[in-house]
């Protein structure tokens, strides 16, 4: 029954991308640990790091297009529910510190010491148990978003709307995590691990390790993705993004479709956050912020939405270029991404992906005038 | 500070005058300050004060500043300021120069805490007979604070003679104070303490309310404590009530800030639908073309700097309006009907807007100016209204208003209206109806360039200013209702007035917390914000 639902999602591109994801599971920890140094097919723990944090994006990415490429909702809030399950993890390497601290103290954070704080939160509770933490990364964002996903879905807060108060949730959350007496590290957050299940942080092998954890992850979250689109589900979610109120008129129950897979999403993006954290060795209320939630979008954008694998490399491509021209051109970088949002949204509707549907699509002859043009089908989500 | 300097001031002029008539009698007074230790500075500084000669004012004060010395060669008392190695010598009371010596020639006269004390009290009680109204007031005032027993004599005298009502209140105020608290409230009759209660309460600030407490509080007798304790539930209520009425004040120029800040997106955003994140890049083109306007000023008719505002207004508006057509013509009409990507194509736009800024004017603040006319506070009642907030209230109702007046009065309004409301139609009419949506866009963003004069006061003029007003402008538009106007005044000012009452409660983040938490929920009861447009035109 379970493997019928994961395969019923592999088609061709499905078979590319586990296929991709695959001969990176096994080439680059053969390329970092096995590979002498001065090989040019050496890759540095340095650059598996960045990988594994792109895949991250990537993995936030893939969340983000289940829910606005599918249902049509555009979330303008996901980096919330990748910064909890962040956090959830953060908390967990927290606790693993243990004694090492600055101030030495066995149970509490150095924060919390400094804040004179006598004991433990509630909620910290169980945070040193690693099963605890993985349950608490998928739990914590997926009962937000249900719960948030809930009262505006059933009232039939749709579109824009949605996305503003989307917003609103992530920069609500984003103050709420920056106060001190939160118990989250305030604004400097949670940082200085040291180790994971046992493992030094630091070490290259662990360094791999959650790097393959991140392909894995990624892998894995693609597979679930395609498969609740290639099931029936799929097709409804589909439909209620094109047309709402036709599927609902149609005695289909719209908003407990659209909770599963916005739930399903958050809990993917936790995923992504907490498989960013110990690789970026940080989390802080910065990733809370409503830009970044933006940004993942554009990412959607540019590779294709609506196609799953477009997420992907869209996450992978724009970061990479970030990476680029926030080490090379400073200045630039904002101008080439706002540039990239313009660009993307104007000429590349379908995204990198569908630039080869697009151009057969034009070879005819020119569209008609961009405002007759101006209620595609698709309008309520688009 | 300004107070304490006025003050001086006065104190100099009048010392300046009457000099040379008494400089005679009190002579062995001052020489009496420099021997005989401390008590023997402190009764001679109460036998000054006690010859109620305002002469004394600057002896004392340089006694309390610690420049007044005993000339070791003759004794006799100086003022003494250091310059290089040596002093200058002046007499106290003449102020005539006496040469310089060495550090060596002279020996300060050294003051203590009680000594201190009995300076300030004594400064007060000369002063109550200044000529100057403005002293006498601050006079009073020291004394109020000081609660100086011995201050007690020359204020009601001075009270017999005063003519000015308000500075007989303030002394009257002070003789409270003192009766209430010296040892004299013993022997008060029930009246009298009633009396001096109903003064400090007619006083009716935070000072009076501290010291009816003390007294309520002290080992006073039980009919004055019964009494001050009433004096004090009264003063509280009275100070909630103006707190309250302050908060209200707050909230409303918060208000008005927010509906500032989201007035041009009602247009852009409610009127014709477009998701314009860039719109906070409008208000902070707008500030930095006021920053503009006022360095011109600056550089070339520094003389007219208080007119810059009101040339910065049209520049902004101009300015502001010409960037927003440029981006409707260029990216947003291709956009119309898909307001997702709108909402990212903008948001593109103004991340290339910030930079641009950026690299331009450099990531640091601007330093932009307020005309007199905007600076300064005035009291009304127990509130404290600076002029600078006030005129953005009036400001901000005056953009409204005139809005209003265009969308419903002129031909161009009613062409947007036509246009939002059914476009073929329009243009089967005969409106030509791309113009209309660039020059529509063009007013939005010319709001918020107006929007910019006015943050450029209150705000920090950088690159990122108009970040922290954009989520809050889209919270205002659609907590009120988008394509309402109305809609956006009453959301602003309530979720302005909602923000300043919980911030004392549950401190400011918190606060800020809360009014998001409740703006989402309240969309979810009403998705369509406070007033929704009803009909067909909802769905389209």
């Amino acid at each position: 029954m379970l493997l019928r639902f994961f395969l019923m999602g592999l088609d061709r591109k499905a078979g590319i991308v586990l296929t991709i994801l695959a001969i990176l599971a096994v080439a680059v920890p053969v390329m970092t640990l096995w590979v002498p140094a001065d090989s040019p097919f050496h890759l540095s723990v340095f650059t598996v790091s960045l990988l594994g944090k792109y895949l991250c994006f990537a993995l936030l990415a893939l969340a983000l297009d289940l829910v606005w490429g599918y249902c049509g909702i555009l979330s303008l809030g996901h980096a919330a529910f990748f910064a909890i399950g962040g956090y959830a993890m953060g908390m967990y390497l927290m606790r693993q510190i243990g004694p090492r601290g600055v101030y030495g103290n066995p149970v509490l954070p150095d924060f919390m010491v400094f804040l004179n704080w006598k004991e433990l939160p509630w909620y910290w509770w169980g945070f040193d148990q690693f099963w605890f933490a993985a349950v608490m990364v998928l739990v914590v964002p997926g009962a937000l978003a249900f719960a948030f996903g809930w009262f505006a879905f059933r009232s039939r807060v749709t579109g824009v709307y949605l996305s503003i108060i989307t917003q609103a949730l992530t920069f609500a959350l984003l103050l709420a995590f920056f106060r001190n007496d939160m118990g989250f590290g305030g604004n400097n957050g949670l940082t200085d691990f040291k180790d994971i299940l046992g493992y030094d942080i630091q070490a290259d092998t662990t360094r791999v390790a959650l790097f393959v954890a991140t392909v894995a992850a990624l892998a894995l979250s693609y597979m679930i993705a395609s498969g609740v689109i290639a099931s029936k589900l799929g097709k409804v979610l589909v439909a209620l993004r094109d047309a709402e109120s036709r599927v609902r008129f149609m005695g289909y129950d719209t908003e407990s479709y659209k909770l599963f897979a916005w739930t399903l999403s958050a809990c993917m993006a936790g995923v992504a956050g907490a498989l960013y954290v110990p690789q970026v060795g940080i989390i802080n209320p910065s990733e809370f912020a409503p830009a970044s939630s933006i940004e993942a979008v554009i990412w959607v954008a540019v590779g294709g939405r609506g196609t799953l694998a477009g997420a992907i490399l869209g996450a992978v491509l724009v970061n990479m270029g970030k990476s680029y021209f926030t080490g090379a051109l400073p200045e630039l970088w904002l101008f080439a991404l706002g540039g990239l949002f313009v660009a993307v949204t104007l000429f590349l509707p379908k995204g990198l992906l569908g630039l080869g549907a697009q151009l057969k699509a034009k070879l005819p002859g020119r569209k008609a005038s961009p405002l007759s043009n101006a209620q595609p089908a698709d309008q309520k989500g688009a | 500070m300004r107070r304490a300097l006025r003050w001086l001031m006065a104190v100099c002029v009048v010392v300046a005058t009457s000099t040379a008539a008494y400089a005679a009698d009190l002579r062995p007074l001052v020489q009496a300050l420099g021997s005989g230790g401390y008590s023997g500075t402190e009764k001679a500084l109460a036998q000054l004060s006690e010859a109620g000669d305002p002469a004394a004012v600057p002896v004392i004060e340089a006694l309390q500043a610690g420049d007044l010395y005993v000339r070791k060669s003759d004794g006799t008392v100086v003022v003494a300021r250091k310059s290089g190695d040596a002093f200058t010598l002046t007499d106290p009371l003449t102020r005539a120069a006496l040469g310089d010596a060495p550090a060596a020639a002279v020996e300060k006269i050294r003051i203590n805490n009680s000594l201190r004390r009995a300076i300030s009290a004594s400064l007060g009680a000369l002063t109550l007979m200044s000529p100057d109204a403005g002293v006498r007031r601050s006079a009073a005032d020291a004394v109020f604070k000081s609660r100086d027993a011995s201050a007690l004599e020359t204020l009601s005298a001075a009270i017999a003679k005063e003519q000015d009502k308000g500075v007989r209140a303030a002394m009257e105020q002070a003789r409270a104070a003192i009766l209430l608290t010296g040892e004299a409230a013993s022997k008060m009759t029930d009246a009298d303490i009633q009396a001096a209660t109903d003064t400090l309460t007619a006083r009716g600030d935070r000072d009076a309310l501290v010291l009816l407490n003390m007294v309520a509080g002290s080992g006073a007798s039980d009919v004055t404590k019964k009494l001050a304790a009433a004096a004090v539930s009264t003063l509280e209520q009275k100070l909630a009530f103006w707190a309250a009425l302050q908060n209200l004040w707050y909230g409303l120029s918060l208000g008005s800030v927010l509906l500032l800040a989201a007035i041009g997106l009602a247009v852009t955003f409610g009127v014709m639908g477009v998701i314009n994140m860039a719109h906070g890049e409008m208000v902070m083109i707008g500030a930095y073309t006021t920053f503009l306007v006022q360095e011109f000023f600056r550089a070339h008719a520094p003389g007219l700097f208080d007119l810059s505002i009101l040339v910065a207004l049209p520049a902004a508006f101009l300015v502001s309006g010409g960037v927003g057509i440029i981006i409707e013509r260029s990216v947003i009409r291709w956009l119309y009907g898909r307001p997702l990507e709108t909402l990212l194509a903008t948001w593109g736009l103004s991340l290339a807007l910030q930079q641009a800024v950026r690299s331009i004017f450099g990531p640091t603040n601007r330093e932009v100016g307020a005309p007199s006319w905007m600076s300064g506070a005035f009291e009304l009642g127990g509130l404290t209204i600076t002029y600078g907030r006030l005129w953005i209230v009036i400001f901000a109702f005056a953009v409204f208003a005139a809005l209003l007046v265009a969308l419903k009065r002129t031909w161009f309004g009613l062409s947007i209206r036509a246009v939002t409301q059914n476009r073929p139609m329009a243009n089967a009419m005969g409106i030509r109806t791309a113009r209309v949506d660039a020059l529509t866009f063009g007013l939005g963003s010319g709001i918020a360039g107006l929007a910019g004069v006015a943050l450029s006061q209150i705000d920090n003029v950088s690159p990122n200013l108009g970040q922290g007003y954009i989520l809050d402008s889209f919270m205002v538009v659609v907590f009120g209702g988008v394509g309402n106007l109305w809609g956006t005044l009453v959301g602003a000012l309530t979720l302005g007035s909602m923000n300043k009452f919980l911030e004392p409660y549950a401190g400011a983040v918190l606060g800020k917390i809360l009014v998001l938490i409740f703006i989402i929920l309240f969309i979810q009861r009403r998705p369509r914000g406070l007033f929704a447009l009803k009909g067909r035109a909802v769905e389209a």
